[in-house]
């Protein structure tokens, strides 16, 4: 047979990937990987990190993805390789982020057998992916990884999957990759329609009240200079949803944190109060709207959003306009006529005057969001932030009044705890000069907190911060406001952090007096590795503003009242 | 689910697991899929499927959306409001006697459909038509005894010269489409 030209499925997989632009690999070998991973060697431009979980991998290449804007890549072998992976791409799919993952398979007479580490991945993964695919022919391997990267990065971007037997990745075949990709019935908008962009601009001009909710879309199409300029031009207030932190400089004037759940009370009350609402790529999730038929009462509604199916899915907009954010803002920002608001603006400095919402208050106790306030206040301003889920995060997201853009990464839609310590990894690979905080749940630490070896190996000097509350300290809150104090498996045993990260080559510094608070901070980020601080905080303080689910916005609760805070302290 | 029967049309690549995601989709939101079919449309490598589902108007909206971004879907329309032929298919094994036999072939008649089976002690008729005129012709059936029945549910198409779920021309040509091919799947997820 002549091999002449040829070389193997799995050399097809890497010269692609080098076609992609990938130069960073997170994954784990296994059985029907191998082939990868043998032609690994020959492609020193391409660098594979070892994880310690599949799970990691793909976590670390979504926050990858987040920073970057390209494409992360993950790799796993079948079955129990490729079922690790499931979370991290369902993370990735939520919160709309391009991952593609290459999983081994059995091989290809094995497949539907139940062979040895056998597991239907292209099936269990149809509901969390954008598309996924089973290659069965060498010739089809670099076809595939082509329009998987063309799917993962294009319209609403999102995971994909591609499940490659071991017998294919061994074929021989010629290497051609396709200049473009087309896809009959995969063709994303990028344009906003005309008519509706003007449409847009006249109601904005029309506008007393106007606000932009800024979403995701904003950082996923990089186009924070866009917005702002909007902004600036129309004088709209700017608030941004939990993943839009990173959208709007934090210390600009126009900017008023974020709304939601565990939003800024004035952020709540100005949504109802609003008279046209610009809604740029987001999703009006439960999480923002609270009640959605007491949402935004008084607004028409501008919708600017790459996914159609979005538009219309919650509440109903006046002006639709489908299309790449960037692009739009771009179309629209000729049409938007200068104005001013003094009256409204002036109606945010008297609501954030008259609502404490994140003020700290003075205490001797170590308060959590004293830790983390501390943390944004000491590090530098090109920093960045991964957060795990819960009341940490939520803090997090609080006290985030950053300029850098893109710099907040968290788990938004699928609220993944564990995401914080593979995340800080992903986040510090593709930006390796600067400072990258993880912000960790005890509890969530210690999904994931097998992956401080690999921050060792690789020398990642990461800086973790563990919110140490001894609770899963969200589901205390919840169950402390609205199952009448009947706290039910919250509280766990905890190893010895300090000793933990320490067993694993990284510095550690417990904190449990608030003097020290400030002192660790700087060691931390002094210290040229990474260094794990374990802050004993206040057990039991709970995340306010809140808006108790399925309740408007209206009723949103700035504080808690006192008299529970006492009960709960008690 | 509250609302009525809706007709829905697609046109989708012809893939291994196509079927899979799109039943995927109804299943998430808790629908129930009343009848389906599926086969090969007038381009190769594309088919047409025909399903009817029931709900309301603004929920079937939102699932058609979410159908029309899975990447093997060309194209999907809810033809519930337009013009429509539509038409299903049925086979029906009839019990029969010597007593019997002439009064079914005279209902099969009245009914315009055919006999395409006999046997001793049965017959097998096919019909098409509207699911009201198999029902009907069903009903009137039943009382000499259902052996057995099967039906293809509804394939629709709109009405007059314009196709509105046809295949996707580029510059007045008919694009080629890949035939995803007999036997082994060639790239796909396997249903």
């Amino acid at each position: 047979m002549a091999t002449q030209g040829k070389i193997k499925g799995a050399e097809i997989i890497m010269e692609s990937l080098r076609k992609e632009g990938v130069d960073l690999i997170f994954g784990y070998p296994g059985g029907a990987n191998l082939p990868m991973y043998d032609a690994l060697h020959k492609y020193p431009d391409i660098r594979h990190i070892l994880v310690r979980h599949e799970q990691a991998a793909a976590h670390a290449a979504d926050a990858y993805a987040r920073v970057t804007g390209k494409a992360g890549v993950c790799w796993a072998t079948s079955g129990p390789g490729a079922t690790n992976l499931v979370t991290g791409i369902a993370n990735a799919w939520m919160d709309s982020v391009p991952l593609v993952c290459i999983t081994g398979q059995v091989v290809s007479w094995l497949l539907g057998r139940d062979g040895f580490q056998e597991a239907d991945i292209t099936g269990i993964t149809i509901p969390i992916v954008k598309q996924n695919w089973l290659v069965l022919n060498v010739e089809d391997i670099a076809p595939t990884i082509a329009e998987a990267f063309h799917v993962a990065t294009t319209g609403r971007p999102g995971p994909v999957l591609v499940d490659i037997p071991r017998d294919v990745q061994q074929q021989l075949c010629e290497f051609e990759y396709p200049d473009k990709v087309d896809i009959p019935g995969y063709q994303p908008t990028v344009q906003g329609h005309p008519q509706q962009i003007k449409k847009a601009a006249a109601l904005i001009a029309e506008a007393e009240r106007p606000l932009i909710l800024a979403g995701h879309g904003v950082v996923i199409a990089r186009a924070a200079e866009e917005l702002q300029e909007l902004a600036e031009k129309a004088d709209i207030p700017v608030i941004t949803t939990l993943l839009g932190l990173g959208g709007f400089p934090g210390s600009h004037e126009l900017y008023q944190g974020m709304p939601g759940m565990h939003g800024m009370y004035w952020n709540n009350i100005a949504i109802q109060e609003a008279d046209v609402l610009i809604a740029i790529g987001m999703r009006f999730d439960d999480r923002v709207t609270g009640s959605l038929k007491d949402f935004a009462p008084k607004a028409k509604i501008i919708h600017i959003e790459v996914d159609p199916a979005e538009v219309g899915k919650n509440v109903p907009t006046a002006i639709p306009i489908v299309g790449d954010v960037k692009a739009v803002l771009q179309q629209l920002l000729p049409h938007v006529e200068r104005a001013r608001h003094d009256d409204w603006r002036n109606w945010f400095r008297e609501m954030r005057r008259d609502h404490p919402s994140i003020a700290i208050p003075e205490t001797e106790k170590i308060l959590p969001q004293y830790v983390i306030k501390s943390i944004y206040d000491r590090s530098p301003g090109d920093a960045y932030y991964a957060t795990g889920v819960g009341q940490h995060q939520m803090w997090a997201a609080q006290y985030f009044w950053g300029d850098n853009p893109y710099s907040f990464v968290t788990s938004g839609g699928l609220g993944t705890m564990g995401f914080e310590v593979p995340a800080a990894i992903g986040v510090q690979f593709a930006r390796p000069q600067s400072t990258v905080w993880s912000f960790c749940g005890d509890g969530g630490f210690q999904m994931t907190m097998e992956e401080l070896a690999l921050c060792r190996e690789y020398e990642l000097p990461i800086k973790f911060a563990i919110i140490n509350n001894h609770f899963l300290g969200m589901v205390r809150q919840w169950q402390d406001t609205f199952y009448d104090h009947n706290l039910s498996q919250v509280k766990m045993f905890q190893p010895d952090f300090v000793k933990l990260a320490e067993a694993m080559g990284i510095e550690a510094i417990r904190v449990t007096d608030k003097a020290m608070v400030p002192t660790a901070i700087d060691a931390a980020l002094q210290h040229p590795g990474a260094v794990l601080i374990d802050f004993h905080v206040e057990h039991v303080e709970d995340c306010y503003p809140m808006m108790p689910p399925g309740v408007s916005l209206s009723d949103t609760i700035d504080q808690p009242p006192v008299a529970q805070l006492q009960e709960a302290l008690r | 689910m509250s609302g009525r029967l809706h007709t829905i049309v697609a046109l989708v690549e012809n893939r291994p697991g196509v079927l899979n995601k799109i039943a995927s989709k109804w299943r998430q939101r808790g629908f129930n899929i009343e009848s389906l079919t599926v086969g090969h449309s007038e381009t190769p490598g594309l088919s047409r499927m025909t399903f009817t589902v029931d709900g309301t108007t603004n929920d079937i909206e939102q699932v058609t959306k979410q159908l029309f971004k899975v990447i093997e879907v060309v194209k999907i329309s809810d033809v519930t409001e337009q013009e429509t032929v539509a038409r299903e298919l049925a086979l029906i094994k009839v019990s029969t006697t010597k007593e019997t036999r002439s009064a079914i072939i005279e209902i099969v008649d009245i009914f315009r459909a055919k006999i395409v089976d006999v046997a001793v002690d049965s017959l097998v008729v096919e019909t098409t038509g509207t699911e009201d005129k198999v029902d009907a012709l069903i009903s009137m059936l039943t009382p000499y005894g259902l052996k057995e029945l099967v039906r293809t549910g509804r394939v629709a198409m709109v009405r007059g010269g314009t196709s509105t779920v046809g295949a996707p021309q580029r510059n007045g040509q008919e694009r080629h489409f890949k035939p995803a091919g007999e036997g082994k799947p060639k790239v796909g997820s396997l249903i």
